[in-house]
């Protein structure tokens, strides 16, 4: 089946009825595996066992912008090609994307006390990620509390690419601002400042949360195609019942 | 394991971690069932979707 066959909803969700269960035992293996790791890895010099906090933090500030990548991907497919399927994309990632910004922001606070010594500082790093919270969150309000779902599906298309300016700043805070976060370690020039024993768990936790984010991905998009069905079938019938009337 | 004197920060982002995946599945899941329930009532009502139609003809 070529990728493009995927596009008409029946077909994906025949695929994701196929590749769920795939996912989900490849999502569990990556936790189990990184995990065990994570528990084993040493710590480190400087922050002693706060650094396994890391090992979630990292990752899911990684997908947070991920996920709106997805998003704004998905906003093009909805306001270029008006393809059922990209909205569909798009409005299932959003409760997820809010999750992960969420555990960022509340591990993230959580390391802060122990190394910086305060929960929270108003630095570019924290205030964008905020920032990046606080879009997911109208994501999820265009997305659930709009009378006409295809009204509230363009406005989050609008919101999802304006909102897309937000990730380089994220990405770029910590180099062009003198903030309390620390710059990049993994992605930088020069390469990974991460020891190996500390960087393996990271990355295997990494691959561990973004089988997790495809898992759920998938799921919520098939639970949204249903519910665009059963929105469509009661109207059908709410239209054969007032024609019998008449 | 010993984590140290700020074990407690590290279990709190754990626990937040499990919580709130534990929630964003559950809800993935609960929302399957509930969308499979309601379609399979209005299937069983007789309504169904143009598509259907067109295959049944």
């Amino acid at each position: 089946m070529a990728v493009i066959d995927l596009a008409n909803p029946t077909r994906f969700i025949n695929f994701v009825n196929r590749a769920l269960p795939w996912f989900a035992a490849a999502t569990a293996i990556a936790f189990a595996f990184g995990l065990v790791l994570t528990m084993n890895a040493p710590d480190d010099y400087q922050q002693g066992a706060t650094v396994k906090i890391m090992y979630i933090h990292v990752p899911t500030a990684w997908l947070s912008m991920m996920c709106w990548g997805v998003m704004s991907v998905a906003a093009l497919g909805t306001l270029v090609w008006r393809h059922p399927l990209a909205d569909v994309a798009g409005k299932a990632a959003a409760p997820i994307g809010t999750a992960f910004t969420f555990i960022c922001l509340i591990t993230g606070s959580l390391w802060g006390r122990p190394t910086w010594g305060t929960y929270w500082v108003w630095d570019a790093r924290l205030t964008s990620m905020l920032v990046l919270f606080l879009l997911y969150l109208g994501m999820l309000a265009l997305y659930w509390t709009a009378e006409d779902p295809g009204r509230g599906s363009r406005a989050a298309a609008i919101l999802a690419l304006v909102g897309a300016i937000n990730i380089p700043i994220i990405k770029f805070s910590v180099e062009y601002w003198n903030t309390l976060h620390q710059p990049a370690s993994l992605f930088r020039k020069g390469g990974s400042a991460i020891d190996p024993s500390i960087l393996w768990p990271l990355l295997i936790m990494a691959l561990a949360f973004t089988l997790l984010f495809f898992t759920l991905h998938f799921a919520a998009m098939r639970n949204e195609i249903l519910r665009r069905r059963v929105r469509t079938m009661q109207m059908m019938q709410a239209q054969e019942l007032a024609g019998a009337q008449t | 394991m010993n984590l140290g004197p700020h074990a407690d920060f590290i279990f709190a982002s754990y626990a937040v971690t499990v919580f709130v995946i534990a929630a964003l599945v559950g809800w993935v899941v609960l929302d399957y069932a509930a969308q499979r329930r309601v379609l399979g009532d209005l299937e069983e009502r007789g309504v169904t979707r143009r598509s259907q139609r067109k295959g049944d003809a």
